[in-house]
């Protein structure tokens, strides 16, 4: 039987500094969760002008890119990709009853791991944006 | 047995199939980060591009297959979310039958999308 691990109230964002490892986990997991299905649709939005011509898909794409704002986007995007899929590993492996006692360790590891990951991309990402 | 700190209901085929989409996406995810952005950069994206990519029967199998996964990954993990702020009764099928319909709407697009990139067909 699964047990629902008694969490007090996160949604009271008041009580944001006496958030556990735990607790900011979850948040940010949710967070970065609801950026990636909100993109989701943008994204297909975006890429359905290749439904009208295959010129318009190529202008909107580059008309996008050469918007500073939206390299810095994208930047953002990844880091909230990165979170997703790093910590959502290390969810797998709770489920899996694996590192159980290590799990706040592993989540500083998902945050750092996200950082650098972040920081690294930049220069790829901002690449002849100037 | 151990214990599981886990919000959701650990039962039925919408826990299990969360967990089957994550694996699936956590590869593909970083696979289309890295395609777009590292390999090609997302500036230089062209329709020939695209196309080039979309016309090996692969790539197009595993972008649909990614589309799907990643809808029903997200729209679920919303209606997970959602319920665990308290959603039920009238409300929580309201927003169960939106969810489902953004859905397919969603998916039905992106295969047209997908279809519009390619030569296969």
């Amino acid at each position: 039987m699964s047990q629902s691990y008694d969490r007090g109230l996160v949604e009271d964002f008041g009580r944001w500094q006496e958030f556990s490892a735990g607790m900011w986990a979850w948040v940010l997991h949710k967070f970065t969760g609801w950026v990636l299905i909100g993109y989701l649709f943008t994204h297909i939005a975006v890429l359905s002008t290749a439904t009208v011509s295959g010129e318009v898909y190529t202008e909107t794409i580059q008309g996008l890119e050469s918007l500073l704002v939206v390299r810095f986007l994208e930047v953002g995007l990844l880091g909230v990709a990165v979170f997703h899929i790093i910590n959502g590993v290390r969810l797998l492996f709770v489920d899996l009853g694996v590192g159980l006692e290590n799990q706040d360790k592993a989540f500083y590891a998902a945050l750092i791991a996200t950082a650098a990951i972040t920081v690294a991309s930049i220069p790829t990402f901002l690449m002849g944006a100037f | 047995m151990a214990e599981y700190y886990s919000s959701f209901e650990r039962k039925g085929t919408r826990w299990l199939l969360q967990r089957i989409t994550a694996a699936f996406l956590v590869i593909v995810l970083a696979y289309h980060f890295m395609l777009l952005h590292f390999v090609n950069h997302a500036a230089e994206i062209t329709f020939a591009g695209t196309q080039a990519r979309m016309s090996q029967v692969s790539y197009f199998a595993t972008m649909v297959l990614f589309l799907i996964t990643a809808t029903f990954h997200g729209v679920n993990g919303v209606y997970n979310a959602l319920i665990n702020q308290g959603l039920d009764g009238t409300q929580r099928t309201v927003v169960k039958w939106v969810l489902v319909v953004a859905s397919v709407l969603l998916i039905v697009q992106g295969i047209r999308v997908a279809i519009a990139m390619t030569t296969i067909f």
